[in-house]
């Protein structure tokens, strides 16, 4: 055991004003979600009530075990769009009748439940998620189709969402889907591509195309349960396995089903005993800053998520910017890289690229938490090496094939993004803290390097330059940038799978790694050319 | 002297025989009906011979069977017990006539009393106040309100209050139909009816040598449907001088049919202070044990050494301090008493001090039971569970202990009558010792009972409780965790006072709910909440969907109900179902037929008892599901009853 030592006072006065800091960005988080939560609107959700259906929150939790988690994903996607926050879908990873699944539910009440180009990404997220940890997938379904207005950012990539389903099959990843209402033309293929379907009686619609359509194609006279009811279809097509009385008794028969794949996960199961931290979660509220300037150690962070706050640290006296080390969290083996101070130095490079390689030998999945300003400039790094240093440890973190979960804590600028698994590097899971920013560098750099080039440009071609243009151009430029760092932004636009209250890390990160372990936890056996 | 005695009962006073005989050095044979194979008379006993089948009558009803087993196993002596054969003298001279000890009276005086009739003109020539007796046909208005009572037999069967003369025949004829089926003799009186009136009866013993104790008296007012539930002794009731009156009108009745070995003599007491004989029962009582816990004699042991022969000293012991006993059964005294079965999970009193004996010290608390943790409670005989005794050196805290053991039980199975019993004894009617007769309708305990809102926090304590339980998957994860929660979490249990919703959420070890309680702790059996200030832990058991949950709000029995309904599950509307495991004995009503509201549509038998199932409204009815002779488990559908068309009607 090596319980890390809290050097927190909760009652000084700098801890107190980053907690107040903090929980006001959780009450713009919650203001955030709540929008996600209206769907549709009250008046939408009070006509979808009166027909006598539950909401996609209702039939999930209907659908999951009593008492059990629920991790919803990427609840922000859509943020700052033109379209309803949330994407008219919701997703995340539930536990039914104690089988961990990726649940997609379309919430009907937000123009019948279209996709638009943020609910393709939102759904392309969730399936990814089902296919690389192994999760069955339930999809409940109720859906107009495609929102026809931006059917061109839709109809050519939405193909997927059918290839997903059963290549998902493919790979023994069931796919089960439970049909409470419209579920028509492309819509048609989420049912036709599972593997097991329950249709709601008298609510379920599943045709290619509806009786205008029909008319118009052939001049055929037809009705919607003759082309696509629930009793049709499981009487006549077949298409569906499973006739339901109403919309609970669909979510009952979903639960049996699941209870009937005889589900193995192929990951081992937590190594250790689960042992609550010795410090406090809720004081992660006063140890990070809202001000991203303002250093933290992050030891005292992992002091607050992870079993019994034991923490081995790797390699503690060298490249001291990054920590590194090994701890178990839920029971599960975890190797954590962890920003110390915002910069990467050469030597934090070269140690990230050694512990990430020493993890996949050992087949330990990795945490990344995010602080990080980016890889350290000038001209001695520079002739040091810094680019091969940071290539290093990008190769790692690319090639690396256990499971990565990654935390941004605060900054995640420039290349840092990328050493420390930003989201194109496929984080099994990425989440943000209400406090987080990124980019490609901080607002007032990126204002400033513009300024300098223009300036730069303006002498290159002997030309004044407007001082008081230069100004308003940085104050816009910086006022924009910071706007596109911050986590509502980026989550609108599905850069990480949910913005999370930083006490609530440890619980996520505990579904996360549950959920990873579905599927086989293998190290890499090779990694690309290091330069040396 | 008796080596071996084969006990001819079963349940609690088998097993408190068995523990006398164990003191003594007495070998014991117990006998066990199929449905009683494991029962703990069974296992306490040396050895035990089976009596197949299940029915009384096939089984401790038949005396031929019980000799034979007394000679199998080499028994020398047959306890009767109470009930079934106990005051049966042809089976007393069918042991006498094997060559066996008969531990009871003489044939001869059992059958001197066994004719409730016979036995009062005997008292009354011995000079001992009896009650007149009216021939029912000469009864008038003047003789109002007068009670019809069954010769044979007791246990309250064959037994009528009648205030109003049109109501008297339908009253003899129904008796003489009861008394008929359960006794085989259809003998019926009439006699006056004690409003108010207090019941009293005293314990005697008497040896072969002429000695006759009378061992104080006992109050068994507080009755049910004539059967007693509280008994104490001494009586709140009874001066000096009217004991002194009762003891000697005992030892008379007694001495009147040479009695031999312990009896007890009951009387009625009118407000007034008179009494009257009511009947002399030649056995071992339930209620013993107050006697015994007042005197410190083992009663069960005074009556084998009497039947050895044995001498009893010249003056009984001077009875000390107060004892009281409940019985507790299984029914729901709010659904007409009805018996209740089924498995009883758990059955665990904290402070007992003794079992079946007579206890040591000034204060006590003794269980005399029939069953056990994990007993089931069948459907063939009584359904008493057990006898709990408390005693004190005053009335007052015998019953304060005795409520307490009570209310803190571990009761998880059938509905029982534990808190009706607790109660009474709580009650400041009974406190000051105003038990007569007409206790529990006087002072409505019955209605008290159900309290709703102890029902519903018990709900919350259930579903917060198990939300605390240990998951499959994510074991160590918060219950119901949502990182964009939308709603509370709900469960539904269904209670006396009707169904429950419970709505909880669980945030950062909050409780989010409808109710006005703080969580203080939940573990996976317990929940503590703070509710108006008082902090109150909430104890919960779950057997399957059956829930117990017990708190210092009382002890409540929830079903857990499901989530979701198969609709292959769902019942047809109209469908009467059985309200209790029973035979279907009569089918009243046909298939097409039409039937009017409360019309009677099928007969069932469970406990020895009839129970009419009822039509709730007018229709046809469209099935009958059940023949006569099918046995049925409660929830079955007997009958399905269509509502009929407005125009039809």
């Amino acid at each position: 055991m090596t319980v890390l030592k809290s050097t927190v006072d909760t009652h000084d006065p700098g801890h107190l004003a980053r907690r107040e800091a903090m929980l006001t960005k959780l009450d713009e988080l919650a203001a955030e979600h709540a929008k996600a939560l209206a769907g549709g609107g009250q008046k939408y959700v009070d006509r979808h009530h009166k027909r006598g259906k539950l909401l996609p929150r209702e039939r999930i939790e209907l659908l999951i075990d009593e008492d059990s988690a629920f991790l919803e994903l990427s609840p922000l996607a859509g943020w700052g769009t033109d379209y309803t926050v949330g994407a008219s879908v919701v997703t995340g990873i539930g536990v039914i009748s104690g089988v961990e699944c990726l649940i997609v539910a379309n919430d009907p009440t937000v123009r019948g439940g279209a996709s638009n180009p943020w609910t393709l990404r939102k759904t392309f997220r969730a399936t990814d998620i089902a296919m690389a940890n192994r999760l069955p997938v339930v999809n409940l379904v109720e859906s107009g189709g495609a929102d026809l207005p931006s059917q061109s950012e839709i109809f050519i990539p939405g193909g997927r969402l059918f290839r997903d389903l059963t290549r998902a099959s493919a790979a023994r990843v069931p796919t089960v889907t439970l049909v409470f209402g419209n579920s028509t033309a492309g819509g048609a293929y989420v049912p036709g591509m599972s593997d097991y379907v329950v249709m709601v009686r008298e609510r379920a619609k599943v045709f290619l195309g509806g009786p205008p359509l029909v008319k118009m194609a052939t001049g055929e006279e037809s009705d919607d349960e003759s082309l696509g009811g629930a009793e049709m279809h499981a009487r006549t097509s077949g298409l569906a396995d499973f006739l339901a009385e109403d919309e609970p008794d669909a979510l009952r028969v979903g639960r049996r089903i699941v209870a009937r794949l005889n589900w193995r996960k192929h990951g081992p199961g937590p190594v250790a005993p689960v042992v609550e931290p010795a410090h406090d979660p809720e004081d992660l509220l006063g140890i990070v800053p809202t001000d991203l300037r303002e250093p933290f150690d992050p030891r005292e962070v992992i002091a607050r998520l992870v079993d019994g706050s034991d923490f081995d640290e790797f390699k503690p006296s060298y490249g001291t910017s990054l920590i590194t080390g090994w701890a178990s969290l839920h029971g599960y083996p975890l190797g954590i890289l962890a920003n110390a101070r915002g910069v990467l130095f050469s030597a934090e490079a070269q140690k990230a690229t050694q512990f990430i390689q020493l993890a996949n030998a050992s087949d330990t999945p990795l945490l990344f938490l995010q602080n990080t300003t980016g890889y350290m400039v000038g001209k001695d790094y520079e002739q040091a090496g810094i680019i091969k240093h940071g290539a290093m440890m990008i190769n790692a973190v690319s090639n690396s094939t256990v499971p990565h979960l990654t935390v941004v804590m605060g900054a995640s600028y420039g290349a840092g993004n990328y050493g420390m698994c930003g989201r194109a590097y496929d984080p099994r899971f990425l989440f943000t803290w209400p406090n987080a920013k990124s980019a490609v560098m901080g607002p007032a750099q990126l204002a400033g390097v513009l300024s300098i080039v223009a300036r730069q440009a303006a002498a290159a071609k002997g030309q004044p330059y407007d001082e008081q243009a230069d100004t308003g151009l940085r104050a816009m430029v910086e006022q924009q940038i910071e706007e596109q760092s911050l986590a509502p932004f980026l989550s609108g636009r599905l850069y990480d799978d949910g913005v999370i209250d930083p006490r609530d890390t440890r619980t996520v990160l505990g579904i996360c790694l549950s959920a990873i372990h579905s599927a086989d936890v293998a190290g890499a056996e090779r990694f690309g050319v290091f330069r040396m | 002297m008796i080596s071996c005695l084969l006990i001819a009962n079963r349940g609690e006073i088998a097993r408190r025989v068995i523990a006398t005989c164990r003191v003594l050095g007495i070998r014991t044979v117990a006998v066990f009906s199929d449905p009683d194979a494991d029962a703990p008379h069974v296992r306490e006993a040396d050895v035990a011979v089976r009596l197949p089948g299940a029915a009384p009558t096939d089984t401790y009803l038949r005396g031929e069977l019980l000799i034979r087993a007394a000679r199998d196993a080499g028994a020398d002596a047959v306890h009767p017990g109470y009930g079934f054969l106990s005051e049966n003298a042809e089976f007393a001279r069918a042991v006498l006539d094997a060559g066996l000890t008969w531990v009871g009276p003489a044939p001869e005086a059992i059958e001197a009393m066994g004719s409730k009739v016979a036995a009062k003109r005997l008292m009354a020539e011995a000079g001992v106040p009896v009650l007149p007796e009216l021939v029912p046909a000469e009864v008038t208005e003047a003789d109002l309100p007068v009670l019809v009572k069954a010769s044979a037999g007791g246990g309250g069967r064959g037994m009528r209050i009648v205030r109003a003369l049109a109501e008297l025949d339908e009253a003899v004829r129904s008796a003489r139909a009861e008394a008929g089926s359960a006794f085989g003799d259809d003998t019926v009186f009439c006699e006056p009816y004690l409003e108010r009136g207090r019941h009293i009866e005293v314990q005697v013993l008497a040896d072969r040598h002429g000695t006759v104790w009378a061992l104080g008296e006992r109050e068994c007012s507080i009755q049910r449907r004539y059967q007693k539930v509280v008994e104490e002794s001494p009586s709140p009731a009874v001066s000096t001088d009217l004991r002194a009156a009762l003891c000697s009108a005992a030892v008379a009745a007694a001495r009147a049919i040479n009695y031999v070995g312990a009896g007890t003599v009951e009387f009625m007491v009118s407000p007034k202070g008179d009494f009257f004989f009511l009947e002399t029962n030649t056995r071992l009582q339930v209620e013993h044990p107050v006697t015994e816990c007042v005197t410190g004699v083992d009663l069960v042991r005074a009556q084998l050494e009497i039947a050895e022969g044995g001498r009893l000293a010249a003056e009984p012991p001077v009875p000390r301090g107060h004892a009281i006993e409940v019985r507790l059964y299984a029914e729901d005294p709010a659904a007409g008493w009805r018996p209740q079965s089924g498995p009883l999970h758990r059955f665990e009193m904290s402070t007992v001090d003794t079992e079946f004996a007579v206890g040591s010290s000034e204060h006590g608390l003794r269980l005399d039971s029939g069953v056990e943790s994990g007993s089931v409670i069948g459907t063939h005989y009584d359904p008493m569970l057990a006898k709990v005794i408390a005693w004190a050196p005053t009335r007052i805290a015998a019953a304060r202990r005795l409520a307490s053991a009570l209310a803190g039980a571990r009761l998880h199975g059938p509905a029982t009558n534990r808190d009706l019993l607790v109660d009474v004894l709580r009650h400041k009617a009974f406190v000051s010792g105003e038990t007569d007769t007409s206790f529990l309708e006087t002072h409505r305990v019955v209605e008290r009972l159900g309290e709703n809102r102890t029902e519903r926090l018990s709900a919350l304590a259930a579903a917060v409780a198990e939300s605390s339980a240990d998951r499959r998957t994510h074991p160590a994860i918060p219950p119901g965790w949502r990182n964009l929660p939308s709603q509370l979490q709900r469960k539904r249990f269904a209670g006396s006072s009707g169904e429950h919703e419970v709505a909880y959420r669980l945030e950062r070890g909050r409780l989010l709910c409808d109710e006005d309680v703080v969580l203080f702790d939940s573990r996976e059996n317990r929940a503590t909440f703070d509710i108006a200030g008082v902090r109150r832990t909430f104890h919960v058991a779950a057997y399957g969907d059956r829930v117990f949950v017990d708190s210092s709000l009382g002890s409540v029995a929830l079903q857990r109900m499901p989530r979701f309904t198969d609709p292959a599950e769902s019942i047809a509307e109209g469908s009467l179902l059985a309200p209790m495991p029973g035979t279907v004995v009569e089918l009243v009503a046909k298939a097409g037929g039409r039937v009017e509201a409360g019309a009677e549509l099928v007969v069932l038998e469970a406990m020895k008892m009839r129970h009419s199932v009822r039509s709730p409204n007018a229709g046809i009815v469209e099935a009958i599901e059940v023949k006569v002779g099918d046995q049925v488990d409660a929830g079955a559908v007997l009958a399905v009853v269509g509502v009929l068309d407005v125009e039809e009607g």
